[in-house]
């Protein structure tokens, strides 16, 4: 099972410049285990030293931003393809809507 | 020449060159432009700022630029009007609007593209790029058109067509992406990670930004060198009140302004209000939404700078409002009917989060308010749609109109 995973110019250095790469991982989580174990140094790059997926940084799943779905626990299945985005600024956190008026 | 000592990461501090980077290596934080405050604040004066052009360009000095010529369609300087008929409905003694509905291309957006344009042909592009809601694209269209640079810009492909229309104008490859405004700019980035083109709010987002600066530069010179107590600003991005903030503290901070309390309260549609929602429940990080406004202009779920906004607002004392769309109708009605001024959605969210942190108490009576007015009314005429009384129709003659007479409202 494999998925397409689109690597922003800044970590390309970790993955020795190419921009795009095929992994595997049943969640988002897993998928960035695994491409660690292929190119060391991108989970530092991409988690804070609390472990948690760094704040200016957005992974979308199908250009879906996975705070919308499961956050890291998202699954993915063949196929899909992830994209990892810096924020330029932004959280992340859980999702909350907005109702409309109120 | 100018002051700019280089770029630095606003979360680690981080320092890199002056260069069309935008994030930090290390930790993806932004950008921000450094100055050399003491050499500047030997140079600049209330005077030297006086003696400057009737534009934004008179805070140069201030400005990440090293041209002596912009690219300048003549932003800024915009008028600070006294309103007092709106405050007299309002309750409040000493109101102004900051009318920036009357630049160039209409929107307080002129600012921005002047200074990102200028800094994209410093930096040798040969293409300029923008994500945009509508304000920001038509401006960036011109200023390219100025400039003569070929320009793409990328869209919701629901925009108003106001927008669509005062964007064409100007020649630009104009690309409409079905999709929401999030979804726009994070295909952007990755565009702008494929192309070599300069995207005015992504990859030159740190000189971009500094152009809002001005919007406070001005309001301190145009009240005779004092800062306000309070202002309101519509949030979207989140880089205006992001920047005000800045810019106020730099104008205290070269000696300016003598004094500075001025609080910042954050104005968004109910419809998508992250900022003033993480406000409320005390986060820091506003938390993603899926827009559903009238205000098209400020429909950004996942504002890039909406940590920052969250922190001027709090470190200034301020607060946040979100209004319903219509409170919006009715804001921007207000605002017309009391002061003759004739702004778009993102100004009747402001006019409405006013009023409301008037009602609350939260803004007082005396307190010398400025409100930030950012686009012009005639690029959202589709959101009066039905809100507006029909025009009266008639015969061209006298006694059509005679008999018409008694149905008119009373002249005084």
């Amino acid at each position: 099972m494999a998925v397409s995973v689109r690597i922003p110019v800044l970590l390309r250095a970790v993955t020795g410049g190419a921009g795009e790469v095929s992994a595997e991982g049943r969640t988002v989580a897993e998928l960035i285990d695994n491409l660690e174990a292929r190119y060391p140094g991108i989970k530092a790059r991409l988690y804070d030293e609390e472990g948690q997926l760094r704040r200016f940084i957005n992974i979308y799943v199908n250009a879906e931003d996975i705070r919308f779905l499961r956050g890291a626990d998202t699954p993915l299945k063949d196929g899909d393809e992830v994209s990892i985005v810096p924020a330029i600024a932004g959280g992340l956190a859980p999702v909350r809507r907005c109702g409309r008026g109120g | 020449m100018s002051f700019v000592k280089g770029l630095r990461c606003r979360e680690c501090g981080r320092t890199y060159p002056v260069s069309p980077v935008y994030v930090c290596d290390a930790c993806f934080g932004p950008l921000e432009v450094q100055y050399d405050y003491p050499a500047l604040r030997s140079h600049i004066s209330r005077e030297r700022i006086e003696g400057g052009p009737p534009t934004m360009w008179r805070y140069r000095d201030l400005l990440p630029v090293e041209t002596e010529e912009p690219v300048d369609l003549g932003a800024g300087f915009t008028p600070l009007v006294r309103a007092r008929n709106l405050g007299r409905v309002l309750g409040l003694r000493e109101l102004y609007i900051k009318n920036d509905a009357v630049n160039p291309t209409y929107s307080y957006k002129d600012r921005v593209v002047s200074v990102a344009v200028t800094k994209a042909l410093e930096f040798g592009f040969d293409t300029v790029a923008c994500a945009s809601t509508g304000n920001l694209s038509g401006s960036v269209a011109a200023h390219a058109a100025r400039a003569g640079l070929p320009c793409y810009i990328f869209i919701p492909a629901d925009l108003e067509r106001g927008k669509v229309v005062g964007t064409l104008i100007y020649g630009p490859t104009l690309v409409a992406v079905r999709g929401t405004y999030d979804q726009v700019n994070r295909l952007s980035t990755e565009i702008a990670d494929r192309y070599g083109w300069a995207f005015v709010n992504i990859n030159l987002r740190p000189y971009y930004s500094e152009g809002a600066k001005t919007l406070a530069f001005e309001v301190i010179e145009q009240l005779g060198w004092e800062a306000p107590d309070h202002v309101v600003v519509p949030v979207a991005g989140a880089t205006l009140i992001s920047k005000l903030i800045k810019g106020y503290q730099e104008a205290y901070q070269l000696g300016l302004v003598d004094r500075l309390r001025t609080k910042i309260s954050a104005a968004q549609p109910a419809g998508c209000c992250p900022v003033v929602d993480a406000i409320r429940r005390n986060l820091d990080h506003p938390e993603p939404v899926r827009p559903n406004t009238l205000a098209r202009s400020l429909a950004i779920g996942n504002p890039a700078d909406g940590y920052y906004a969250v922190k001027a607002v709090r470190t200034t004392g301020g607060y946040a409002e979100a209004v319903t769309d219509e409170e919006i109708v009715e804001g921007i009605k207000l605002l017309a009917r009391t002061e003759g001024i004739f702004t778009e959605t993102a100004g009747g969210v402001t006019v409405a989060a006013l009023k409301r942190l008037v009602e609350q108490g939260k803004i007082g009576p005396d307190e010398r308010t400025v409100i930030y007015i950012t686009g012009n009314g005639l690029k959202t005429v589709e959101a009066l749609e039905g809100r507006l009384e029909l025009p009266y129709t008639i015969e061209p003659t006298l006694a059509s109109f005679e008999g018409l007479v008694p149905a008119l409202p009373k002249s005084a």
